[in-house]
């Protein structure tokens, strides 16, 4: 039997290697999948056709399934996220503190729904279920950095920063 | 390495330490750190140091007053501090040997005199970084023993002994499962730990993992051994960066040590661990759908039996306990079965963490003996309902569990008895709601949650949180008909009956539970169209079409 040969990178950008040294580490096994996925996600910030294409020939798992994976998963995204994003936690102790209206504040300010982007691609509006810290509820992620008992003045405060920058 | 070679290592941890008159302990879990503690902790070595005294600053994870966080504790004194900014570095620095900040003092004696900590008993007092701060405090003890003194039987003999249940909410006898994986035939057996810790309000494992990462692996090690595994996975969520970077670390700590590998501490024995992160999935912390994930697929459940103990991970007879259980393998095997089924109630042996949060003063992570009573937790540990408000609602168990009344406060807490009342022990978040918040609105929360969560793969549950989401907002909305009101109760009926796992099965939870004690909610949003506690909009107009029914 001939044995595996992994395709070639789609591209020479470096991130791919990034991405192939995850496969690399994990013996290509098809396993694998989900840890690539996230490579992936975490070195180009979304998922798509042609990573997704990469990967499942790398790991020789029918596209199908990969494609599966990618849209039953929450933390896959297959559109590239804003300049900014702000992602507002609605776990349900977040929830009883209120994070309805923020997550209302923030929509009606950016004109966009929960889990997209503003037209000019400089902020996107994230919620997430819960991040584990109930006991600063409620907080929100600016670009990842957690912040508790978020008040709706503040978080504007913050979306306005990212406007004018 | 030999239980020796642990005790030198413990020993010279010990006389590093006794060479301070103070530690100064700094909270660096994922509460504090948004706080920024780490700089809090940079500036408290360097005034430290520019003092010339004799202290020592330590990087420690969650002391569970999240609530007042950054939190620093001085020892020996034993003087804790709350809401630590770095400007106060130098004051708290000064203070040493001295009269403490009184300005920044927190006194909480009943907050924590009514705890027992036995998962917690390192969280917050050791670096969860340093492998050897571990040892010290009896670290992989419990491991050495099992590997040289005991059999696996032995082992699964203790664990049976000491009543402990599965923490992950189910309540499963531990030491059975463990007995039916050991029996179970296969030269191949893994040993999973379930990290994924989906409920909302809960994050009691991200605290364990974050501030105590040696004791989760020294449990699952035991187990290895006692089930005749050799590969173990541990599956976190990927919103938990923290917990997966001290868990990594803490892995090739052990390996450096010779604690996890090949013929581990000179026996026969070997283990390894991998981490393996979740995508947000809430399903996936079902068993069936945590394997399939680790096997790289969609996290969809599997009907059991066969159940994971006889043919789990690649088909092979796999161990999965809860990151909690895990956590309290080591105590047991230290102190023996005995000890700990003398701590807790007649069926609910030794502690529970849990994860107060919502509308309460002391928000934070707590650890109580079972059958402790609710009122206890939430009127003396938890310091009551802030800002005047009255206590409505205590939330336990997640989108899974129920809505307990004020009445039902002094029930004890254990799996049973929450259960009789329709609520669930859960993996331990416990919301508490004051009269502000809206029973069925939040009934509607938790359905919506579950609708977004099931995976689709039985129609009950895809299709019936749906329905039931609909019925809800039309409720919600103030267009609700009593009608409605019944065929949720069918609904939740046939939902709960004919789901395929657990999240479809408990799904109308929040529904059964609000219903049963707060039906007079429901009746005020559908007969005299007012919500009693103000927070769902009647105002909005009726919609042209609602939204048609959902297709399985």
């Amino acid at each position: 039997m001939q044995a595996f040969a992994p395709p070639p990178l789609p591209s020479d950008d470096k991130r791919w290697k990034i991405v192939n040294g995850t496969m690399r580490k994990n013996g290509f096994a098809r396993h694998a999948l989900i840890e690539t996925l996230h490579t992936v996600q975490s070195s180009f910030g979304y998922l798509d056709d042609d990573s997704i294409r990469f990967v499942a020939k790398s790991l020789r798992v029918p596209l199908s399934q990969a494609y599966g994976v990618v849209t039953f998963y929450h933390h896959f995204s297959l559109k590239p996220p804003g300049k900014h994003t702000m992602t507002i936690c609605t776990g349900t102790a977040c929830y009883i503190k209120g994070t309805d209206k923020l997550v209302a504040a923030a929509e009606k300010r950016l004109g966009v729904p929960q889990g997209q982007t503003t037209k000019d691609g400089n902020i996107s509006l994230m919620t997430a279920r819960c991040v584990g810290a109930c006991g600063r509820a409620p907080v929100v992620l600016t670009d990842g950095e957690l912040q508790g008992q978020m008040t709706g003045d503040a978080m504007l405060a913050q979306l306005e920063r990212w406007a004018v920058e | 390495m030999t239980i020796e070679e642990l005790e030198q290592i413990a020993a010279s941890v010990r006389a590093e330490n006794a060479k301070f008159d103070h530690e100064i302990n700094v909270c660096m879990g994922t509460g504090c750190l948004s706080q920024h503690s780490d700089k809090l902790k940079d500036e408290l070595v360097k005034t430290v140091e520019a003092s010339g005294k004799k202290a020592f600053v330590r990087r420690t994870g969650c002391m569970g007053l999240c609530a007042a966080g950054p939190l620093v504790l001085v020892d020996p004194e034993e003087i804790l501090y709350q809401h630590v900014k770095a400007s106060d570095a130098e004051a708290v620095a000064a203070s040493l040997g001295g009269e403490p900040v009184a300005a920044l003092q927190c006194d909480l004696r009943e907050h924590f005199d009514q705890q027992v900590h036995v998962v917690l008993e390192n969280s917050g007092k050791i670096d969860p970084e340093k492998i050897d701060d571990y040892i010290a405090r009896d670290g992989y003890q419990a491991l050495l023993t099992a590997l040289t003194d005991m059999t696996p039987a032995g082992v699964i003999h203790q664990i049976t002994a000491s009543g402990l249940r599965g923490r992950g909410g189910g309540g499963y006898p531990t030491g059975l499962k463990w007995g039916t994986v050991a029996k179970a035939t296969g030269d191949i057996k893994y040993v999973v730990c379930n990290g994924d810790e989906g409920d909302p309000g809960a994050f009691m494992d991200r605290s364990v993992l974050e501030s105590d990462p040696q004791r989760v692996l020294e449990g699952m090690a035991i187990a290895a051994y006692a089930v005749g595994a050799s590969k173990g996975y541990v599956y976190v969520r990927a919103e938990y960066p923290l917990a997966v970077a001290r868990l990594t670390n803490c892995l090739r700590e052990a390996r450096r040590r010779g604690l996890l590998g090949n013929d581990i501490c000179g026996t026969p024995f070997s283990f390894d661990v991998e981490v393996r992160l979740g995508a947000g999935a809430f399903v996936c912390g079902e068993e069936t759908a945590l394997i399939a994930s680790i096997e790289g697929k969609r996290g969809t459940p599997k009907p059991r039996p066969p159940y994971p103990a006889v043919s789990g991970l690649w088909g092979k007879p796999t161990l999965i306990n809860n990151v909690e259980t895990f956590a309290n393998i080591a105590p047991i095997i230290r102190k023996g079965g005995k000890w700990f089924a003398s701590i807790g109630s007649e069926r609910s042996k030794g502690t529970k963490v849990f994860a107060l949060t919502g509308k309460i003063t002391n928000t934070g992570l707590v650890e109580v003996p079972m059958g402790i009573s609710l009122r206890k937790i939430i009127e003396g540990i938890g310091g009551g309902v802030p800002d005047g408000h009255t206590f409505k609602a205590v939330q336990t168990g997640g989108p899974s569990g129920g809505c307990l009344p004020a009445e039902m406060l002094d029930i004890g807490v254990s799996y049973d008895a929450l259960l009789k009342v329709g609520a669930m022990m859960g993996s331990g978040g416990m919301i508490v709601m004051d009269d502000t918040s809206c029973m069925v609105n939040v009934a509607r929360f938790f359905i919506e949650f579950c609708m977004t969560e099931s995976c689709g793969k039985c129609i009950p549950c895809r299709a019936g949180t749906a329905q039931m989401h609909t019925l809800l907002t039309r409720i919600c909305e103030g267009h609700g008909t009593m009608d409605d009101l019944d065929l949720l109760v069918e609904l939740c009926a046939t939902v709960k009956e004919t789901s395929l796992c657990g999240l479809g099965q408990t799904a109308p939870n929040p529904v059964l539970s609000t219903l049963k004690y707060f039906k007079h909610e429901y009746i005020d949003h559908i007969v005299h169209k007012r919500c009693p506690a103000g927070v769902c909009n009647m105002e909005t107009p009726v919609a042209a079409e609602f939204p048609g029914e959902v297709l399985a």
